[in-house]
């Protein structure tokens, strides 16, 4: 019972500034949650801690219980009416934060702000679950100084600080954390299946999808979030052959474009189709968690990475979906001949087109064939032209498309984006008797110098076609780059001009681009350092695999060092300096120098008696030196300070003069 | 239950002197070292681990690094924390202890004085069931005053006080027991009712009132004062009216008072009636004097011939 100290019977109130700071540690859990509540709760939160924080400065009363107990009961049935159920991510955080916001309501003692400060430290982590980007990481881990401040002013007796400085002694703890928490980080050891539910419930993320319809791009061209960065080992492929190839779409019901693997039922071989490469690249791509199992590779790839598979046109799957950062090395070829000859199977696909679409698109096509007669490369040169030259126009908000969708687009309205042209190009193609399909994927990317890697944003996402010339295979054609050529040579933001968002132009857009290099190290380093790369930490000391028992051998050999380290930051004390006694020492100092030391258990009178006779050139300067000194220590208890500053200047000014002997 | 908790307190402390430091009282100064401060975390410490782990295990499961590396950056400031408060009592020094005057019964006022080299935030000082919190800032010095509750007259030794901190966060207790070797003086309590002191005959029979012709001091004009009572030279140089005070304060006799008058009676009784009428006389401002075994104390007033009374008889075996 030692030392354990009974609750006095009364606490006493909160006062103001701990109030104040535990109100603005609420604010800041909820500013980090703002951004996914509905803003409806947001608002009313915001206002709740508002006029809470005001009664109780300006009143200092509490808030009456007829006012929480309706308060708590709304919150959960706003929470219900809005999410549908209280369990789950969103709707489970939803309401802590407004409980959180609620708890404000009764803080009244210190213990109520003690559990309101810890509740809000896991709802500053709750935040964390939503999005662990490095912005979102930094502003949360602001959001622990006020929570610091505030048990910080729970402490009786302390100086006072105006409000913001009352911060910084809770940021210069956390800036002592740092090491530790860092090799906690590193070696705590990560669980390589979770313990209960699903790590990522499933979230609507844009990406590439396996169908291509009429305006399902446009999200994606919308989105500059990353999917992917791509580090080359050779040079880096030229701004046309950054064509980084998704899902290759054959079927066409006359609106949508279906990726599908029912095209093996036709007959079609499962091996890929043979390609014969040229010269090939080797690249390794970061890919950010999509929630499929594509694989995005720069065309064409040549094999699959472990752990997926190459489809029969040459798109890569993983075997499970992509939830977490994933990388993997490729090798593409990007000159190359793909299936020399189409099986008739495949032809037939390729041609296959729905009945009763698109009359005029059928008719420009039976036109074109009967002028070129076997020239498909003609043919396919006519509609580049027609696409270059027939007052098409590029844009992210096109027109609406009627039934008839490219007989509309060709002849109506004729603006679009990429999708619109893939889709019609191919349609035009097959309805000229040319093998034709639609490939989606992403296309340029920003080429981060300091980082040496391409960042590939979602809004990179782009469609082209592919037509198979006989002879030279399936090639690409691009017809979005005969409408907006800098879509292919500068990227999409350039090609969409002015049409997108303000962060993703201009000078901002660049400067956004170039601190992705900060978010890859980030990427890298924090959110991907998983239960694999925790194994292979110690892989630079020979050792291959890093077991769970070590990782807590050296957790704890690690941890033993910090606190010796920090006992004996704790055990230090600086020995005040005396100025007179360091006076003396330089003194001994300079007289040391000229060989007269002081020896052991001699006397400072005795000492300078013997120098003043060692050094008789200087005797009456160190007998005024010793005289001096002399009164200092022993005249009085405390030395008189200007006297002492006297001494001081004297023993600086003295500089021994060697006797020559 | 509770019996049982402080046998074996008891207990602990003869068995584990060098835990408590039951036993040995110091000389002043004393200062604390690692040798004897203490610390363990608080209710809330403990609180507060747990809910780390809860975060630790969640972010692990989650397998979410930056909430991770926000846990461990928490868990690091908490352990961070502990030196910090182990720092705040390490080379505090109790360099001296005041006592205040009381009379048995009551509380008397116990006055600390710490010192340190730095400045040290939130150290509470527990006496008993008071405490008292106080911060040493740039100057090195802090004094601190407790009531210290007394029983009876005589030398009264310290108890034990308790230093201890919560800094900076609550989540650790440092503390240290203090012992200082050193008694203070419990004034005897003086009887509640009695006989006055007996007075010599020829005393006590000239009640004097009386209007002196000696200025005895300046004061506030009131109005009603003679004109030729006011101070105008004075009054001229603060910018308020004086008046001359000539009035004396009504002079009383003395009062010799007597150990031995008082025979027939035990010490403690002859102590408490002693003690009365040295009250009496210092609050009606009588000059008296007093003789006490060994110790006879000659005529005088005012609070310090008040004190030198009180606290002979005080110390009277």
């Amino acid at each position: 019972m030692i030392g354990i100290r009974r609750r006095p019977p009364v606490e006493p109130a909160l006062d103001a500034r701990a109030f104040d700071l535990l109100s603005l540690t609420m604010a800041c859990v909820l500013g980090v949650h703002a951004v996914h509540l509905p803003w409806w709760l947001d608002i009313a939160l915001a206002l709740i801690l508002a006029m809470r924080w005001r009664q109780r400065r300006r009143h200092g009363s509490r808030a009456p219980l007829l006012l929480k107990l309706p308060l708590i009961g709304l919150l959960a049935v706003a929470v219900v009416f809005s999410y549908g159920t209280i369990f789950g991510r969103e709707p489970g955080s939803a309401l802590a934060v407004g409980l959180l916001v609620l708890k404000l309501l009764e803080s009244e003692t210190p213990r109520d702000a003690r559990v309101g400060v810890s509740f809000a430290c896991f709802g500053l982590m709750a935040a964390l679950l939503f999005d662990q980007g490095l912005v979102v990481t930094f502003v949360v881990a602001l959001g622990l100084l006020p929570a610091l401040a505030t048990l910080q002013a729970l402490e009786p007796a302390q100086p006072a600080a105006p409000l913001p400085r009352a911060l910084l002694p809770g940021l210069a703890l956390l800036a002592a954390a740092v090491p530790l928490a860092l090799l906690a980080f590193v070696l705590v050891p990560r669980l390589s299946s979770p313990l209960w539910g699903a790590p990522n419930p499933a979230e609507a993320r844009t990406g590439l999808s396996e169908r291509m319809s009429p305006g399902n791009f446009t999200d994606l061209l919308t989105d500059d979030s990353p999917a992917m960065r791509v580090t080359f080992d050779g040079p880096l492929p030229a701004p046309e052959l950054r064509y980084f190839r998704g899902y290759v779409m054959w079927l066409y019901d006359g609106r949508t474009w279906e990726h599908a693997q029912m095209h093996r039922a036709g007959g079609v071989s499962h091996s890929p189709e043979p390609v014969e490469a040229d010269s090939s690249v080797t690249y390794r791509i970061d890919l950010e968690p999509s929630d499929r199992t594509l694989l995005p590779a720069l065309d064409v790839p040549l094999a699959a990475p472990a752990d997926a598979q190459l489809s029969p046109d040459h798109e890569v799957f993983a075997k499970q979906p992509v939830r977490e950062l994933r990388h993997y090395t490729l090798r593409s070829a990007v000159r190359y001949r793909l299936q020399a000859q189409l099986p008739q199977a495949a032809r037939l696909l390729a041609l296959r087109l729905p009945h009763g679409f698109n009359p005029r698109t059928h008719a420009l096509a039976a036109q074109w064939r009967a002028r070129y007669g076997n020239d498909d490369g003609a043919i396919v040169q006519a509609a580049l032209s027609l696409f270059h030259d027939g007052g098409f126009r590029y844009t992210l908000v096109p027109a609406p498309l009627g039934r008839d969708a490219v007989d509309d687009f060709l002849f109506g309205t004729r603006e679009g984006f990429c999708e619109h042209y893939a889709s019609s190009f191919t349609v035009l193609m097959r309805a000229a008797g040319i093998p034709a399909r639609v490939v989606t994927g992403y296309q340029g990317g920003y080429w981060n110098r300091l980082g040496n890697y391409l960042l590939v944003r979602q809004s990179d996402a782009h469609a082209w076609s592919e037509v198979w010339l006989d002879g030279r295979g399936w090639v690409r054609v691009d017809p979005t780059a005969a409408v907006r050529p800098e879509r292919v040579s500068l990227g999409a933001a350039a090609a969409a001009g002015d049409q997108l968002g303000w962060t993703q132009r201009g000078w901002l857009g660049a400067l956004r681009n170039r601190w992705d290099v900060v978010n890859h190290w980030w990427t890298e380093g924090v959110i991907g350092f998983d239960a694999l790369r925790q194994r292979g930490l110690l892989t630079p000391f020979g050792v291959r695999e890093t077991g769970t028992a070590t990782l807590g051998l050296l957790l704890a050999v690690g941890m033993a060092l910090f606190v010796a380290l920090g006992i004996g930051w704790a055990l230090w004390r600086r020995e005040r300096p005396e100025p007179l006694r360091q006076a003396l020492r330089r003194l001994e100092a300079r007289l040391g120098r000229c060989g007269i030391t002081r020896r052991r258990g001699e006397g400072p009178q005795h000492y300078l008696r013997r120098a003043a006779r060692a050094l008789p050139a200087q005797r009456s300067e160190l007998e005024r030196l010793m005289n001096r000194y002399l009164d200092l220590r022993y005249a009085s208890d405390e030395p008189r300070p200007e006297l002492l500053r006297q001494f001081q200047r004297a023993v600086r000014e003295f500089r021994p003069r060697r006797v020559v002997k | 239950m509770r019996d049982t908790l402080r046998r074996l307190q008891q207990l602990a402390e003869r068995r584990l002197p060098a835990l408590t430091r039951f036993r040995r009282a110091e000389p002043l100064p004393i200062e604390l070292h690692r040798r004897r401060i203490y610390i363990v975390p608080t209710g809330f410490g403990i609180g507060f681990t747990l809910l780390l782990m809860v975060m630790l295990v969640g972010a692990l499961n989650y397998s979410n690094n930056a909430a991770l590396l926000l846990t461990c950056m928490l868990g690091a400031a908490g352990a961070a924390s502990m030196l910090i408060a182990f720092r705040t009592l390490d080379g505090l020094a109790l360099a001296g202890v005041r006592a205040g005057q009381a009379i048995a019964g009551e509380a008397l006022a116990l006055t600390l004085e710490f010192e340190s080299a730095r400045p040290r935030n939130a150290v509470r000082v527990d006496l008993g069931a008071t405490s008292q919190a106080f911060v040493i800032d740039a100057s090195g010095k802090a004094d601190v005053t407790l009531p210290l509750a007394t029983v009876k007259r005589g030398w009264q030794p310290l108890p034990r006080l308790r230093v201890w901190t919560t800094w900076p966060l609550g989540l650790f207790r440092a503390w240290s027991w203090l012992h200082p070797e050193q008694s203070v003086l419990v004034w005897p309590r003086p009887e509640s009712g009695g006989p006055p002191p007996r007075l010599p005959a020829d005393e006590g029979l000239r009640p004097r009132l009386h209007h002196g012709e000696d200025l005895a001091a300046l004061r506030d004009y009131r109005s009603g004062d003679p004109r030729k009572h006011i101070a105008w030279k004075a009054s001229a140089r603060l910018g308020q009216l004086l008046s001359k005070d000539f009035e004396q304060p009504e002079s009383r006799p003395e009062w010799r008072l007597d150990w031995r008058e008082l025979d027939g009676m035990d010490n403690e009784a002859r102590i408490a009636r002693l003690a009365r009428w040295l009250g009496e006389a210092h609050a009606q401002g009588r000059r008296h004097s007093l003789w006490l075994p060994g110790q006879p104390i000659e005529v005088g007033s005012g609070p310090g011939h008040y004190a030198r009374c009180m606290s002979a008889l005080a110390s009277l075996p």
